[in-house]
């Protein structure tokens, strides 16, 4: 992995936010949480501070890191597309939903488009098992989801003004 | 009090005892896996992960686990019901099933806990065959993981995170890619891993292991060109004999030496010979910065810390690069034995330096690791050229087809296996500072000590302090033994807060006598307490018990090094610290 050198900017963002939590070790997961949101992933840098900031060793936090799918450590899309694939979501197809997104967008799990525009991951439930299968733009989530309509929600976001996301 | 049942069995116990404690109460032993507890140290892994102590509660719905089950009133309790012994089978075999069939030829086999417990438990087929996991191997200069062989107990990280505080290890992953790693995979060598090797002591398979030196030994006994020298650490002749189904805490200095000859090596020295050399520069470097403190000299550094520990050593170059300037600058008895014996030895036999081999048995990993640094080889040729670990020597011994039990008691070669009762206790929590104390009352008082046995330096709490009277002088001294107990310590000096003069640092729990390489103590506290008694039966059983007072350190600073801290002792016992973090 290629190192990165973090802003002062950058660096005292993440700690004002491990500060919010008072550096407590048990919020680890809240902090993880916002550093993310505010950085768009979580890259080895950023998780240095982060656990010389909470008092913990690096490693702990690499192991949460890796252990929830929603923690990213590569840079996502301006529009991070995720599928869930957790059993209620898998057996209405959430499989051939996301064989379609990969085709369409012509890259696997884990990439992002060329154009910076789409990321693609899956993950395990969102808790929306009522509305399998699921799949979720940014905050947006998109319920029975089916493969035809793939192209169409790739479409809403491609004219770089998606207004049906933001009234939802 | 809580009343309950156990196989039928009825017993009173503790509120908050586990079943597994319970049970254990009434010699029924409950197997497990991932478990381990060293009661009075304070050092206990309890995720109730593996599932195979798990026990049927009468009116319980599923199977209770019961390391981490607490009793409650009335229970009724069957450790071996049908179910509970199909539970535990077919956990193992589950875990076998993700688990390489190679333990031929595996190097725990023989050691492992997951070995004997499929033996225990009769199993004799694995029913589930799937996928299995596979992780790349690391090496480092100590320690090698094949995380192919982990059974995720977490005991490891138990080690790595609240006992030494290291936090090298943590699990990451999920699900079947789930391992145990440095942050992001680094390997070890990258990590700040002081190698101290309590990971591997507590491993119940063959996921963490020693690097082998043991054929490179064996290439180099059979080279003829070489003269190859061996070394022995004090805390290895308490512990040798358990390889060989002796009773913990039984002393085979003797065989060992005798041992170490039928291998062939051309002369059988004893580290205990450096150690008394250590005392002299250390305690030396001790009195003369206390002196110059005594004398108003506000620069100088005190407390003092004791550096023969090269785990201790590298943790502090990671996590206290600042106060790198505080411990003693003496090399550890390791390699002030190879310096001198690669110079003055090599000079006096007349044998070049690259033909002089230097071998050392350790009951430690991380010695691997000191013996490899830079600063201690000259022009690459290491003054220490092979460290192995007091289970390398039993299965050297056995490759010799040597019946250990049935040695004669040998005495050590001489110039360098003359040694001290005040060198033998360097193998225990205690003992660094106890023989430095010795020499040190000595030289600052130039009167006899009346009583040699301190014991108010001795014994086995984490963290302990005592004030000894230099006639008149009171000296603090702090002793912490698990790299967590140091950090404490380190902290207050940090803080501007020690009230020590000295400080002695062992990182493994127990000091040397429970180091990385030491026999295998399976969670058994008790090991460590009878190999620590056996260091001070020797140091009791010694004509000479400071270390001032060998007549070979006498006379190796007579021909050779002049006076302790001269500039020749600088150049070849002393050594510098480097800012790792």
């Amino acid at each position: 992995m290629p190192k990165i050198k973090l802003s002062e900017k950058t660096i005292s963002q993440i700690k004002e936010i491990c500060a919010q939590f008072d550096n407590q070790e048990g919020e680890l997961i809240n902090v993880l949480h916002q550093v993310q949101s505010k950085l768009g992933y979580l890259p080895a840098e950023v998780q240095e501070v982060i656990a010389k900031e909470l008092n913990m060793s690096v490693a702990k936090v690499y192991g949460v890191v890796t252990f929830y799918s929603f923690f990213t450590m590569l840079p996502q899309g301006e529009h991070p597309i995720s599928i869930c694939m957790g059993t209620a979501c898998y057996v209405r197809g959430a499989e051939q939903v996301l064989s379609e997104f990969k085709r369409q967008l012509n890259i696997e799990v884990g990439e992002t488009s060329p154009d910076g525009k789409f990321s693609l991951s899956s993950l395990r439930c969102v808790g929306a098992c009522g509305l399998a299968p699921v799949v979720t733009v940014g905050e947006k989530v998109y319920g029975r989801v089916s493969p035809q309509q793939v192209g169409k929600i790739i479409a809403e976001y491609q004219e770089g003004c998606p207004s049906e996301a933001q009234s939802a | 009090m809580i009343n309950l049942t156990i196989d039928k069995k009825p017993l009173v116990v503790k509120k908050g005892t586990t079943i597994l404690e319970a049970a254990s109460s009434i010699g029924i032993d409950i197997p497990t896996l991932c478990h381990m507890n060293l009661h009075d140290m304070n050092i206990e892994n309890n995720p109730g992960g593996c599932r195979v102590c798990v026990v049927e509660v009468k009116g319980r719905r599923n199977l209770a686990p019961a390391c981490c089950t607490e009793v409650a009133e009335g229970m009724e309790i069957s450790s071996h019901s049908i179910r509970a012994i199909n539970a535990r089978r077919t956990v193992v075999e589950l875990i076998l099933s993700d688990h390489p069939a190679d333990c031929l030829v595996c190097a725990k086999s023989g050691n492992c806990d997951l070995q004997d417990l499929a033996h225990h438990l009769g199993i004799r087929e694995i029913h589930y065959q799937g996928e299995q996991s596979h992780y790349r191997e690391d090496t480092s200069p100590a320690i090698i993981r094949e995380m192919d062989k982990c059974i995720l107990c977490r005991r490891c990280e138990t080690m790595c995170n609240q006992v030494q505080t290291v936090g090298v290890l943590s699990t990451i992953n999920r699900g079947f890619h789930c391992v145990v790693s440095p942050a992001f995979e680094m390997n070890l060598d990258h990590s700040s891993c002081t190698y101290c090797g309590q990971c591997v002591a507590v491993c119940p398979t063959g996921a963490l292991t020693e690097v082998d030196e043991t054929g490179a030994v064996i290439r180099a006994l059979s080279d003829p060109t070489k003269t190859v020298i061996v070394q022995t650490a004090p805390a290895v002749r308490a512990a040798l004999g358990e390889e060989f189904g002796m009773e913990a805490g039984t002393l085979v200095t003797g065989k060992m030496a005798a041992a170490l000859r039928r291998l062939g090596f051309d002369y059988v020295f004893d580290t205990d010979f450096a150690a008394d050399l250590t005392i002299m520069e250390e305690g030396t470097e001790l009195l003369g910065r206390l002196n110059k403190y005594l004398a108003g000299d506000q620069e100088v550094k005190l407390p003092i810390l004791t550096s023969c520990c090269p785990a201790w050593v590298k943790f502090f170059e990671h996590q206290f690069p600042d106060l790198k300037d505080i411990p003693s600058t003496a090399r550890s008895p390791q390699q002030m034995f190879g310096a001198i014996a690669k110079t003055y030895f090599a000079d006096k036999m007349k044998v070049k330096r690259e033909d002089l081999v230097v071998v050392s048995i350790m009951p430690c990993v991380a010695k691997k690791y000191e013996s490899s640094r830079d600063e201690f080889a000259v022009n690459g040729n290491p003054d220490v050229d092979h460290a192995l670990t007091t289970r390398e020597l039993a299965q050297l011994i056995n490759l010799a087809n040597i019946d250990f039990k049935a040695l004669p008691n040998e005495e050590f070669d001489q110039p360098m296996g003359e040694s001290t009762g005040a060198s033998v206790i360097f193998g225990t929590t205690g003992g660094v500072i106890e023989a430095a104390v010795r020499t040190a009352y000595e030289v600052q008082t130039g009167k006899t000590l009346e009583r040699l046995d301190f014991e108010e330096l001795r014994g086995m709490e984490g963290l302990r302090k005592a004030t000894i009277d230099f006639d008149g002088l009171p000296i603090n001294i702090g002793i912490a033994h698990g790299l967590g107990n140091a950090r404490k310590l380190l902290e207050e000096i940090k803080a501007g807060k020690s009230e020590f003069h000295a400080i002695e640092i062992m990182s493994c729990p127990g000091g040397c006598i429970g180091g990385g390489g030491q026999p295998y103590h399976h969670g058994d506290v008790e090991v460590l307490k009878k190999r620590q008694k056996a260091i001070y039966a020797e140091d009791k059983s010694k004509t000479i018990r400071k270390s001032h007072e060998n007549p070979y350190i006498k006379k190796l600073y007579d021909e050779f090094l002049g006076e302790p801290l001269s500039e020749k002792a600088h150049h070849l016992l002393h050594t510098e610290y480097f800012d790792r973090s």
